[in-house]
């Protein structure tokens, strides 16, 4: 009722309409002060969009300043040791269990992906099962994957706090980030691109690695750039798997800290606060590093 | 051909396997937890071990009352500071955003999503906590510092979801609400929004999910005080905090009852996933 009186009410004067359906500053200001619940509307969402990006920016900001003078090239020398709190042995380890993971959690991801779409039935029971197993996947909090994989690894096949261990337990975590990514990029290739193949004569293999595939290859990327930057800002699933050891790992069989994990350890016992500012901006590095080539990859892939 | 036939059949198969690895881990991981969670439980006895207000591991007392309550004080607090944010944030990016604005505001709130949690405890040790302190007094490791801090961290996720259940609400029902005179903000607070409730309410639940969970951040501003809480200025210790805690020095029952604590908290993920699942297979209806 307030909406239609507010209508009638409205004294129209055709001089100051200048477009069809424009209004100018001064219209808009006079419509919200009859407005006072929109206006008070409008403010809200603004205020809090404004608040979001507002804590983005100081965080990001924050960091960056306090930390980039605490940046020195001691840090990054070959030895760690308790005078000198390096980073660059996490920080190759970081590597190590970043693509030991990967290269576990990629095919295995790529290829349920592939059967999901590709080869089973619509409404098969399996399908709904898998589903529901991702998705519980992804729900389970790091610290329960990381006692899993206490549990699992280093108890039970007295592996002991082990690399392996540890990106064994991530590789089960990113799992569904890529799986389901790769879905959508699967799903997003028109089916006429099948059935070309299928026409000429290719067999459903040979259709899934020479047409579908290449075609949904960006999609893939920035799932796997996703779990990149899953890997690297993991604490809680390696604290009690891949261990706390501060040297970069000859093996897949040696404890390893991950960077994450390092920036947990100088916090924990509290002595390192300039050190941890410096962890904190690599580590922040890297994130924005992983995200902008994530929407490159994304960018490339919405405009073909 | 015949070789073609073979390799179609292997990698057939080999797709089978890779999609039951996901079930294969579901499977291990409740397992795994569950055999060695439950009979610990069932040594200290389930009714002392939930509702105990005890947390004496040299004294073989293990409740874990004041970990169930922290969790859940301090995830409310995180919701009750994310979701209004989250939401509201959400309908700006939604209806109120320039397609200009959009394209820096969405890789902004990816990017708070992808920020490591240990590096929003960091944050919070340095920042929030000693405006608290400043602020309230005392050591600024209380309920209300993790509530803020959990609130921020969940942010991406209530906008991510409840900004596409905005979007998937037909366009009918904001012009319709427009016909009828409405202004643009009425038209999308009480035409659009209540559309996408199920959607936005499902975000919601997925956010309660990661807060429950979060661990790092949470060990860092919470204080960690294994005691009943009585105001939000006191320092709480959560489920997941209690496990990273203590789990690198436990051994004997001790360590089973810190397994037996993510027995509970994965019950309450599982409870929390399943009515997530519930809300969204209803809106798709």
């Amino acid at each position: 009722m307030e909406a239609v009186q507010n209508v009638e009410n409205k004294k129209i004067n055709t001089n100051e309409i200048q477009g069809i359906n424009k209004q100018t500053f001064a219209q808009k200001l006079s419509a919200y002060k009859r407005q006072p619940l929109s206006l008070f509307l409008l403010i809200v969402v603004c205020l809090s969009a404004l608040l979001t990006v507002g804590v983005l920016l100081f965080l990001i900001g924050y960091i960056l300043v306090n930390g980039i003078p605490n940046i020195k090239p001691e840090l990054f020398e070959w030895e760690y040791n308790t005078d000198n709190v390096s980073m660059l042995p996490s920080m190759i380890n970081t590597l190590y269990m970043t693509g030991l993971t990967l290269l576990m959690a990629v095919p295995v991801g790529i290829f349920s992906a592939i059967y999901m779409v590709e080869y089973a039935k619509r409404g098969s029971k399996l399908v709904k099962i898998v589903r529901t197993t991702t998705e519980t996947l992804q729900g389970i909090p790091s610290i329960v994957y990381g006692l899993f994989g206490y549990l699992m690894f280093v108890i039970g096949c007295h592996w002991g706090y082990t690399l392996m261990a540890g990106a064994i337990t991530l590789a089960i975590m990113v799992l569904p980030v890529i799986m389901r990514t790769t879905e959508e990029a699967l799903l997003s290739v028109p089916d006429s691109y099948r059935e070309g193949s299928f026409g000429l004569g290719a067999g459903r293999l040979r259709t899934v690695f020479v047409i579908v595939l290449p075609s949904a290859m960006p999609g893939i990327f920035s799932g796997i750039i996703l779990a990149i930057g899953r890997i690297v800002g993991e604490t809680a699933a390696l604290i009690f798997t891949a261990g706390t050891v501060a040297t970069a790992a000859t093996g897949v069989m040696d404890s390893t800290r991950t960077l994450a994990v390092h920036m947990y350890c100088l916090l924990s016992e509290g002595l390192y606060m300039k050190q941890a500012y410096a962890t904190a901006v690599v580590l922040l590095v890297m994130v924005l590093v992983i995200n902008a080539v994530s929407g490159m990859i994304a960018k490339k892939f919405t405009k073909k | 051909m015949k070789k073609s036939h073979v390799s179609e059949g292997v990698m057939h198969a080999v797709f089978l396997v890779s999609a039951c690895v996901s079930i294969l881990a579901v499977a291990l991981i409740c397992i795994f937890i569950f055999a060695n969670g439950v009979p610990a439980i069932m040594k200290i006895s389930p009714i002392k071990f939930l509702t105990g207000t005890n947390w004496k591991p040299l004294e073989d007392q293990f409740g874990i009352f004041p970990m169930i309550v922290g969790s859940i004080y301090v995830t409310a607090g995180g919701v009750l500071v994310g979701v209004p944010i989250g939401i509201l944030c959400a309908v700006f990016m939604a209806k109120f955003c320039p397609q200009k604005l959009y394209k820096v505001l969405k890789p902004a709130i990816e990017l708070l999503a992808g920020i490591p949690s240990i590096v929003y405890g960091f944050f919070g040790l340095v920042v929030i906590v000693p405006a608290m302190r400043s602020l309230f007094g005392g050591s600024g490791k209380n309920i209300i510092t993790a509530s803020v801090m959990l609130g921020i961290m969940i942010l991406p996720t209530i906008i991510g979801v409840a900004e596409s259940s905005i979007r998937a609400v037909p366009d009918s029902y904001y012009e319709g609400a427009l016909g009828l005179g409405a202004t643009h903000e009425r038209a999308v607070f009480f035409a659009v929004l209540p559309a996408a409730k199920s959607g936005i309410l499902a975000g919601v639940i997925l956010g309660i999910g990661r807060v429950i969970g979060e661990t790092m951040a949470v060990v860092m501003v919470a204080g960690n005080q294994a005691t009943m809480p009585h105001s939000p200025l006191e320092g709480v210790r959560t489920l997941t905090s209690n496990i990273v805690l203590e789990m690198g020095y436990a051994s004997g029952l001790h360590k089973e009852a810190l397994i037996g604590t993510a027995v509970v908290l994965f019950v309450f993920i599982l409870i929390i996933n399943l009515s997530f699942s519930a809300i969204k297979g209803k809106g798709r209806d």
